[in-house]
């Protein structure tokens, strides 16, 4: 049961986040001080994500490329 | 999100799931035998449709802040891989998605395969290759009309795009009896990673608390700004590629093609 748990969770992390597990760290990390910043300080930092997401892209596209050096 | 953008978004990432999925069970009922592939395909589609099922009604409990920010953070992270993997095919990072390519490879797999019948099927090889092919794709499928429609409380309309997609690339997949191979996965794929990141990013800014400026007009924004991003980042490693290291510490290599959408392949 156990492995067939381990499989399932496997498949699914390897569907959604693949190769690179920094980008959905980097992802969930800009949420969190998204939210943070809007319901604790007041402030509306709606390009706190997308400016996260483009940097985690090319982070991650730095490291691929460097890794096939 | 107007009901035209849903459709089209999901019809071109549909449609991109389906010609793969297409390319599997070709190479299983040309190969092997019809009967057993066709029933690893319904099979493959009762599950997904018992997927959809139970997620799409469970997803309307959400409040619709969370759902957003749930499906957005999915989405956005589900879009970056998509994303990543289309620019470093464009870029020449890594090899071309060929359908002809895998189709040969099926194909051969298929026919050195040992026969056997299992569980009332007869050739169970058929069977599982049909099955995973359609159902690895399906959930993808799944998964992008369930989100984008939830999300807009339109799942109606956001399945009405994927499974238009499915019968238009199935109708052409019969009329062919040969896998799609011209049709431009790389550019379609791009695209979707585009479309997945930029609603991604909306839903879950929105669903963390921010409130975008000019509101769903922001998108409008959005998008070409993500899609700006990605063609940049293509064409710099293009060059970097051609050049010398594409980052301190990457690789030198050979020039690609020239253009960053159809030089490459898909997701």
């Amino acid at each position: 049961m156990s492995g067939w748990l381990r499989s399932f969770g496997m498949f699914w992390y390897d569907f959604i986040v693949g190769d690179d597990w920094r980008g959905a760290a980097v992802v969930a990390a800009a949420l969190a001080v998204t939210a943070l910043l809007v319901h604790g300080a007041g402030l509306n930092v709606w390009w706190l994500l997308p400016l996260c997401v483009i940097a985690a892209l090319g982070w991650s596209l730095r490291r691929a490329t460097a890794r096939k050096g | 999100m107007n009901a035209a953008a849903l459709v089209l978004t999901v019809f071109v990432a549909c449609a991109v799931e389906a010609v793969e999925a297409l390319t599997i069970v070709l190479a299983a009922g040309l190969t092997r035998e019809w009967r057993s592939t066709f029933q690893g395909m319904a099979v493959a589609l009762a599950v997904l449709a018992a997927v959809v099922a139970v997620a799409g009604p469970a997803l309307t409990l959400f409040p619709l802040g969370v759902l957003r920010l749930v499906v957005g953070a999915l989405l956005a992270v589900f879009g970056l891989q998509w994303l990543r993997k289309a620019i470093l095919r464009a870029a020449g990072y890594r090899d071309r998605h060929d359908e002809a390519g895998i189709y040969q490879r099926q194909v051969a797999a298929a026919r050195t395969a040992a026969p056997g019948a299992r569980h009332g099927v007869h050739d169970w090889y058929a069977f599982t290759l049909s099955f995973k092919g359609v159902l690895l794709e399906g959930l993808e499928v799944v998964f992008i009309a369930i989100t984008f429609g939830s999300n807009q409380g339109s799942i109606g309309l956001a399945a009405l795009g994927a499974a238009a997609a499915v019968l238009v690339v199935a109708a052409v997949g019969v009329a062919a009896r040969a896998p799609l191979a011209r049709v431009p996965e790389n550019a379609m794929k791009f695209a979707v990673g585009i479309m997945l990141t930029s609603f991604g990013v909306f839903w879950g800014a929105e669903g963390a608390g921010a409130s975008w400026p000019g509101h769903d007009a922001a998108l409008l924004a959005v998008v070409p700004v993500v899609a700006a991003v990605a063609l940049g980042y293509t064409l710099l490693l293009r060059r970097a590629r051609a050049a010398g290291p594409a980052w301190p510490g990457g690789p030198a290599r050979a020039a690609a093609g020239t253009s960053p959408l159809t030089s490459g392949e898909g997701s």
